[in-house]
Order: structure tokens, then C-alpha cells, then sequence
């Protein structure tokens, strides 16, 4: 049984547009029998935070190539990526690197 | 391998060390630090490393190149994303360092507002356009805001391209950096303060960021609701996602272009990363700019002369410049595209972006595989002379035309006046510049099957078949052959009945009942390779006709008045050497008979003497 966690959850790069535009977001994950992990958080993100276009956000089970994920300004890949446990007080951060954030692959700049 | 989406149980199951490092791992430089990002395939950096790293690139990669001059201006093209962001500020710091390592060039910054093609509302554009004043006033550089509206009041010099100053050489580079730092020796190491040196007796003291630097013919005026609505006009009018963004790439490369040339910048700095590049590079090569990559993807592009275009970001990824941005506070704005929240297979600049970051998603080397790729591309001129007189260029992205200046698939005048019109190979020109260039492709030309393209005509009329051209012909010493029409025959007739290449390797000339159009070979080509035609054979005549007129010249059975027999005395030679070119010419190439109709024994014409 986890507690409920409070977290930060940021979005940049262009992601917060998924999101009503806004970026930082408290969150208060409800206490649950398994464990938070970046896994489940992101079933939750894309059940109630996410407002449009899921497909452009989530991929499988996990965030969409071209997402990069900081937990604690700090790589994910670093921390377990999907299976990283979350702690309380713990900041995510997704920033998009995505072509439709800002300038177009084809631009040359 | 690479097959996106196939399902890699093992590795994902294994969790190999390179692909997860933990964090208990310390930092791979400096063995202390608790790492905070993986760079590559299991590079963990701490946080310092990690920021000496990135600033080490690009300076290696502007230090490598050593296009930039110091005192050169230089316009940081800043789109307020995040690779270009990084850029600006990896130039701001780079100018603050300490005078013997600090960036020695005079930046400049153009901004473009591109609201208008994306859909943005004036509110909306305001906005953004207000932080975006914002960033530029902190970083302190001249900045120059234009609205993407101006693309209507270009001037048509954006489409040419000027004369190009030449490149300076590694000798040329040195020697104005030590006369540089002597400059700046002799000024009294006035502490080398914060602002750039002078150059050309520019006053740099303190950039005024208002509207001075900026556009004189718009003085920080929005444009008018009619050219706003003329740009979105045009871009409505354009179907597809692929060519919306190709047509905003190229209206922004010219407006960056009238902006350098109009404040005078001989470069220009783009924040293109690695990432984004090999995107590029895929892209183009589907779009069909294959022939282009060199200069669309490579460190520096100078097809429009005066100003060069460079993109020092090319090493840095985009998870790299993310990184440094969130951890090193560097200020971006983001502002929607053309193609925000676009799906997939909107376009085709989208869908190659998803195929690679799904790919480097899974096989982490992809991006830095197709970077090192691109940097293999050369940008070789097609004739492989640099100095060579341009080509003509694309109108919109001033490359060199893709068209094959050899001639090769050409219409010869011949054809046309014929009424076929059709491509025939060969070679239009008699002005060709290179004969070597034709030696070592008539060969191959000669093993292609040639098309049958002019299938019916009307009996040509007879013609010699000139043999100084005949001999021209790269390694194919036909024109050795007999003098009279019937030797010629026999000796047609022992290799048997030859194809049409074989016809044209032997006669490279159609007989009147084929009517085949085989390609003649090019008045030019003597002009390379063997000596002045006899005066005995109207070599004039022949050499200004079209090459399409050599190619009807007859095999008729009777031989031109004009063409004499050659030497006796040296037709048996000659005879045997054609006949052997012949049986080995076949037995090289066992083909099938081409379809065009034609006689067993083609005649041969009244071949001429052979010119020594």
C-alpha cells in the first residue's frame, strides 16, 4: 500500500500545450497498493492531467521518442526510467525536443 | 537492425550497463561526480563536466572549421527555441571569457516572426514577441526583429547569388589572428573588458538594443493586416504539410539573407543540432535534395556568396541542448509552428523525425551514425572543377541545378528537328569542355542498350560517317575500319549480325532501314582525342551539324561521293583490329538482339581514311 505522494509534475519544450499550456502542476498521487513508479505516473498523467492529443505525449507504456524525462533535474536514464520509484516531493520534468515545439526539421535553424 | 518498432526482448531484458547507468555510478570524467546526464550510449556526466563538455564543442567545432574571422560580423539566426537559445548564450559567454580564449567575432541577432504562417493571432504574436524583446535585451546584442510579412519587400537580389570572397586558407586564418591579438596587444590590453574588439572601425562600446540596428525600412512597425494576409494567403494556397514547411524554410532563409547582406554580416550562425540535422539529411533525401546534403547539412553553406552560412550546434544533440538549458537557465521562448501538435504522417519532415527518434530511441548511435555520415558528404563541384564557371541555380534555393551538364540525356537538336522530341542519348553540345569526360563515359555508354527511339523514319541522307568522330570515340577505334562499303560489310558480316550496340559500337550509326536513332558520336569529340580530320572529308559540315545528323548518317550501300577510300596498305591492319573488337565485344556482352528492326548485314558507309 503506497501513501499518497505529493509531486511535481513540469512540462516544457512545447509539451505544455498538451496541457492547457500550463507548465509546473502539484500533484497529489491518491495512495494505491503498488508502489508509484514513472510507469504508473504516466497512466495517471494521461488520465488526468493530459487534455489532448494523448498519442503525441504517451507511446505504449512509455513517454513518446523525442520526450526527455528529468527526475530531480537529473536523467532519468540514470534513475531506472520507467521503473524509477517516486519519493515524495519529487519533481518530473518532461521537456519535448519534438519537431512541432518549435522549429520544423526541415528549417535550417 | 534497425527495424523500428520490432520488439528486442533481450536487450530490454538484460538491461545491459551502457544503455542504464545507474546512479550510483560516478561521473565518467572526472570519476567524483554524481552524475546527472547520460550523454550517448552510457556516458554519464556530473553536472560541471557536463557543462565544460558542452562549451568544449562548440568551440571545437567553430575552432576546427576556422571559417570565422576575428572582427567578422556575424548574425545569430535565433528562433527563440531551444537549440538557437543555446547558441546565443554559448556566444554570449564565449565573448565574456578572458581575452586569450574568448570568441573573437561581432554577433548581431535576427529574429523572425513568423506568426502569420503559423496561424498565430496579433495577440498572440505580440506576446510572444514581446518575451522574445525580452531575451533580447538581456543578452545585449544588436538584434534585428522582422516580421515574416517582409518576404513581400524583398529586393530579387536575395535570389542571386554574389561573388564569393575567397576562402581564406589555413595560412589566411592564422595570420589574422596573430594580427589580431597583436591589435589587441598595441590597444594597451585595455582589461578586453566585455565588448568585442573594433572592427573596421565600428563603435561596439555598448550594443544599443533598440530600434537602431534593426531593419531601416521597417522601423519596428508591425506589418499591415494586407501583408499578413497576403502571407496567409500563400500559405493556405500550398496543399501539403511537407511543402508549407519547405516554402517557410526557403522564405526565412531569404529574409535572413537580406537582413545580413543589408547590415552588412558575412556569416550567419544557425542553431541547427545533431539531432535535428540528421533529421534533415533523411528528409532531403526523400524530398529528392540528395545531391544537396553537403550544403544543407554540413558545417558551413555558402551557395549565396557572400554570406556563409554556419551552424556550430551540429555536434550538440537535442537532448544535450535540452539539458543544458534546464540546468544552466537559459532563456528560450517557445512559440508554435507551423506543424505544433501535428501527428505523424502529417508530413514528411514529421514522419522522418518520428522514424529517427523512435530509432535512436532503440539504438542509440543512429543519430551520430547519419551525422558522421554527413560529415563524409564533399560538396564536388559535378565537373570536378571548382573554378569552374556556375551552373545554373535553383531560383529559390540557389543550389546548383541537378541537371546533367554532360549532355548525357539531352535532346539533340537532330532528334527534334524530326519531330521526334525525344531523348536520345548522346551529346547536344559541340561546345563540350571536357573530352576525357566523354572517353571515360562513352564506354559505358556503349554497354547500356539504347533505347530504340526513333523507331520510323525517313531515309537519311547519306552522310559519311566521319572518321576522325568514329575514332573519337572512347575505346572504340571503329573508324579503323575499311574503306569501301563492301569491305565494310564483310566485316560486319564476320562478327555476325551485331545488336545495335554493336552496330554503334562499330558504326555508331543506324542504318536506313532501322531508322534507330543510336547516338552519333559528338561532333566534340575529336576535338579531344585525335588528330584534325582529312581535308578529303567534309569534316566541317559534320562537326557543325547536330549530332542527331551524324547519328542518321547512312549505312547506305552506296557510299558518299565524298568519302574516299582510306590507304591501302593500311586497311588490313585496320580490318583485323575491327574485327577482333568486334568478336570480343560480343562475347563480352551476350545480349539479345535489340528489337529495332534492322538488315543481317548493315551496310557499312564509305568510311574515310583514317586520320593518324
Amino acid at each position: 500500500m503506497a501513501a499518497p505522494l505529493s509531486v511535481e509534475v513540469e512540462f516544457g519544450g512545447g509539451a505544455e500545450l498538451l496541457f492547457d499550456g500550463v507548465k509546473k502542476h502539484q500533484v497529489t498521487l491518491p495512495g494505491q497498493e503498488e508502489p508509484w513508479d514513472i510507469r504508473n505516473l504516466l497512466v495517471w498523467i494521461k488520465k488526468n492531467l493530459l487534455k489532448e492529443r494523448p498519442e503525441l505525449f504517451i507511446q505504449g507504456d512509455s513517454v513518446r521518442p523525442g520526450i526527455l524525462v528529468l527526475i530531480n533535474d537529473a536523467d532519468w536514464e540514470l534513475l531506472g526510467e520507467l521503473d524509477y520509484q517516486l519519493q515524495d516531493q519529487d519533481s518530473i520534468l518532461f521537456i519535448s525536443t519534438l519537431h512541432g515545439s518549435r522549429i520544423g526539421a526541415g528549417s535550417t535553424w | 537492425m534497425c527495424q523500428v518498432g520490432e520488439d528486442y526482448a533481450e536487450p530490454a531484458s538484460e538491461e545491459p550497463p551502457p544503455r542504464q547507468p545507474g546512479r550510483e555510478q560516478k561521473c565518467v570524467k572526472c570519476k567524483e561526480g554524481l552524475p546527472v546526464v547520460v550523454i550517448r550510449a552510457g556516458d554519464a556526466f556530473c553536472r560541471d563536466c557536463f557543462k565544460a563538455f558542452y562549451i568544449h564543442k562548440f568551440r571545437a567545432v567553430l575552432g576546427k572549421n576556422r571559417l570565422i574571422f576575428p572582427g567578422e560580423k556575424v548574425l545569430l539566426a535565433w528562433s527563440g527555441g531551444p537549440s538557437s537559445s543555446s547558441m546565443v548564450w554559448q556566444v554570449l559567454e564565449g565573448l565574456s571569457r578572458e581575452s586569450a580564449k574568448r570568441l573573437r567575432f561581432v554577433p548581431g541577432i535576427v529574429c523572425i516572426d513568423e506568426g502569420a504562417a503559423c496561424g498565430l493571432s496579433p495577440e498572440a504574436r505580440a506576446k510572444a514577441l514581446a518575451e522574445m524583446k525580452l531575451i533580447l535585451q538581456t543578452v545585449g546584442f544588436p538584434w534585428h526583429v522582422v516580421a515574416l510579412e517582409e518576404v513581400f519587400d524583398l529586393p530579387p537580389s536575395v535570389l542571386r547569388c554574389f561573388a564569393q570572397e575567397p576562402v581564406g586558407t589555413e595560412g589566411a586564418y592564422k595570420a589574422a589572428v596573430d594580427s589580431f591579438l597583436q591589435q589587441q596587444h598595441v590597444l594597451g590590453a585595455e582589461g578586453a573588458g566585455d565588448s568585442p574588439s573594433l572592427a573596421q572601425g565600428e563603435e561596439q562600446l555598448s550594443w544599443p538594443c533598440t530600434q537602431d540596428p534593426q531593419n531601416p525600412q521597417s522601423p519596428d512597425r508591425p506589418p499591415t493586416a494586407a501583408q499578413t494576409e497576403a502571407l496567409s494567403r500563400l500559405f493556405d494556397s500550398v496543399k501539403t504539410l511537407t511543402a508549407k514547411e519547405e516554402l517557410l524554410q526557403a522564405l526565412r532563409t531569404h529574409l535572413i539573407l537580406h537582413v545580413a547582406r543589408t547590415h552588412g554580416y558575412s556569416k550567419v550562425m544557425t542553431g541547427d543540432s545533431c539531432t535535428r540535422l540528421a533529421i534533415k539529411l533523411m528528409t532531403s533525401l526523400a524530398l529528392g535534395r540528395g545531391a544537396f546534403l553537403a550544403w544543407d547539412t554540413g558545417f558551413s553553406d555558402e551557395r549565396h556568396g557572400d554570406v556563409v552560412v554556419v551552424r556550430p550546434m551540429r555536434e550538440h544533440t537535442l537532448k544535450e541542448v535540452a539539458f543544458y538549458n534546464h540546468l544552466f537557465a537559459v532563456p528560450s521562448v517557445f512559440t508554435p509552428a507551423l506543424d505544433t501538435k501535428a501527428p505523424e504522417k502529417a508530413s514528411i519532415h514529421r514522419l522522418m523525425e518520428a522514424f529517427m527518434l523512435r530509432l535512436q530511441d532503440q539504438f542509440p548511435s543512429t543519430v551520430s551514425t547519419v551525422y558522421r555520415t554527413s560529415e563524409k558528404l564533399v560538396k564536388a563541384p559535378r565537373d570536378g572543377c571548382a573554378a569552374g564557371p556556375p551552373g545554373p541555380r535553383c531560383l529559390l534555393c540557389m543550389c546548383a541545378l541537378d541537371i546533367d551538364t554532360a549532355g548525357l540525356c539531352l535532346p539533340s537538336p537532330g532528334c527534334s528537328e524530326e519531330g521526334t522530341g525525344e531523348w536520345v542519348l548522346g551529346f547536344s553540345s559541340p561546345l563540350v569542355p571536357s573530352a576525357p569526360l566523354y572517353l571515360q563515359t562513352v564506354p559505358r555508354l556503349l554497354g547500356l542498350r539504347l533505347p530504340c527511339i526513333c523507331p520510323r523514319r525517313s531515309p537519311p541522307p547519306h552522310r559519311p560517317l566521319h572518321p576522325a568522330v568514329l575514332q573519337g570515340w572512347g575505346g572504340c577505334r571503329a573508324a579503323v575500319g575499311g574503306p569501301g562499303p563492301a569491305r565494310g560489310a564483310a566485316l560486319l558480316s564476320q562478327g555476325g549480325p551485331p545488336s545495335p550496340r554493336h552496330r554503334a559500337a562499330v558504326l555508331r550509326l543506324p542504318c536506313e532501314h532501322e531508322g534507330l536513332a543510336l547516338p552519333g558520336p559528338p561532333a566534340a569529340l575529336h576535338l579531344g582525342r585525335g588528330p584534325a580530320p582529312q581535308p578529303e572529308v567534309p569534316t566541317p559540315t559534320l562537326l557543325r551539324e547536330p549530332w542527331g545528323a551524324l547519328g542518321r548518317s547512312a549505312c547506305g550501300a552506296t557510299s558518299h561521293p565524298a568519302a574516299s577510300p582510306g590507304p591501302a596498305s593500311s586497311s588490313r591492319s585496320r580490318s583485323t583490329w575491327l574485327r577482333t573488337v568486334m568478336m570480343r565485344r560480343r562475347l563480352a556482352r551476350a545480349e539479345p538482339e535489340d528489337e529495332c528492326p534492322g538488315p543481317e548485314t548493315p551496310r557499312v558507309p564509305g568510311l574515310g581514311p583514317l586520320p593518324r
